[in-house]
């Protein structure tokens, strides 16, 4: 009985020519595809992107009267000047990426594409975004000029004093 | 012992092979030159075609006008190439000679805009067609699951054509279209870059989008539209109510009990 068995394994550990073949053949063209995959992914991925620089000089601050939201429409930025400071805050939408205005007779900011509404901090009103907008890195270059930073977002409520 | 090509042959068994691949296993004369002379480029068109089946009240002519719409897509599509440019500053610009400057660029471009439209608009009738007369059941499966795959083929030609003109208009509807994208959990980020070509819509997703628009997405319709067609007749040809052997032997068995 138990030399019968260990042939019996045997057999089953046994493998043939043919099903080598087929193994090993199943086997590389896995790996290959699997290889395609990868490659397929790093080539449809950008390795250099020629996107605009995150960083916007925003010019003098004279230039910004108080109480005053100043809209960058090619940077989509809100440049604002309130009692406390400067701050500058995304115009764009956390909905689905819409340019908000800013609306003066109603003091609020909107979005057209959906009617997200916002307060001039960038909390958010009513509508369908998902967040508020959010705070960007505001400072002041050593030629005296606002610079945002569209990388790096801060806390509301810290203001640039000047 | 159960050898990959066990597999193999077990997977041509299952229903869903068998409902998309007619001829089924076996080794004799008969089931190899069945694989060979049920192949597509053999069966594109029937070998025969009822009477009946040419009455507009059997289809509504749907499907044929689907085809003929895509087919007014690819001529005037090719024909806006030569004279539209995939770039930033370009694009917008061609737009506007195209309609202003081209001789009948105007034509052909409404045309293709016309045709586009027509063309969603058929590909829902014809599905609804299909469905609210049955026409997807058994043995025609399959090809209720091509057609949903044309479908998605069709919404995407319309999506990445509308980025095209690179008006205000077409940089607003992809913005807001990817940014749906990014919705997806775990990858959607990676999907918007990679849609994209970056992270905003600028130059590499116009590149893309043209691409897609004018060379994968078109060719993948057409595999697609051949396999549709092949399925049609491979499945008994068009579907008429009481014609489907199986329906009309169910309703004989109810009949006879």
């Amino acid at each position: 009985m138990p030399e019968e068995k260990k042939t019996e394994e045997q057999e089953t550990r046994e493998i043939d020519r043919r099903s080598f073949f087929v193994k090993l053949g199943l086997g590389s063209l896995s790996i290959a595809t699997a290889g395609t995959a990868v490659f397929a992914y790093q080539f449809l991925s950008p390795s250099v992107l020629y996107e605009p620089s995150p960083i916007i000089n925003a010019g003098k601050p004279e230039g910004y009267p108080l109480d005053s939201v100043t809209l960058d429409v090619n940077s989509g930025i809100y440049i604002i000047h309130a009692k406390e400071g400067f701050f500058s805050l995304s115009a764009v939408c956390t909905h689905l990426g819409c340019l908000t205005a800013w609306k003066p007779e109603l003091g609020i900011v909107a979005c057209p594409c959906h009617g997200s509404k916002f307060r001039r901090d960038g909390e958010k009103i009513e509508g369908p975004a998902p967040k508020p907008l959010p705070w960007y890195r505001v400072w002041l270059s050593d030629e005296g000029d606002l610079m945002v930073d569209r990388s790096t977002t801060v806390r509301s409520q810290q203001f640039l004093r000047v | 012992m159960a050898t990959s090509a066990n597999y193999f042959d077990q997977l041509r068994k299952t229903r869903v092979w068998r409902s998309i691949f007619r001829s089924g296993t076996g080794a004799s004369t008969l089931h190899r030159s069945l694989v060979i002379q049920q192949d597509v480029f053999l069966h594109l068109f029937p070998t025969k075609v009822r009477r009946r089946m040419l009455n507009v009240g059997v289809t509504w002519y749907l499907g044929s006008l689907t085809f003929g719409t895509f087919l007014i897509l690819v001529t005037t599509g090719i024909l806006l190439m030569l004279y539209y440019h995939p770039s930033v500053p370009q694009a917008y610009a061609d737009t506007k000679d195209l309609q202003f400057v081209v001789s009948s660029g105007m034509f052909l471009r409404n045309l293709h805009r016309w045709s586009a439209h027509a063309m969603v608009f058929l590909v829902f009738a014809h599905m609804f067609k299909v469905f609210y007369r049955g026409a997807y059941r058994p043995p025609r499966e399959f090809n209720w699951v091509i057609g949903v795959i044309l479908l998605l083929i069709t919404l995407l030609l319309s999506y990445t054509g509308y980025l095209l003109p690179w008006d205000q208009l077409a940089y607003w509807a992809i913005t807001v279209g990817s940014n749906i994208a990014s919705a997806v959990p775990l990858v959607g980020d990676k999907v918007h870059f990679l849609l994209l070509g970056g992270n905003l819509v600028n130059a590499n997703a116009l590149l893309r989008f043209y691409v897609l628009h004018c060379m994968i997405l078109p060719l993948t319709a057409i595999f697609f539209i051949a396999i549709h067609f092949w399925r049609i007749r491979k499945d008994g040809g068009l579907y008429v109510h009481g014609s489907d052997p199986s329906a009309s032997t169910s309703s004989a068995a109810k009949e006879v009990r």
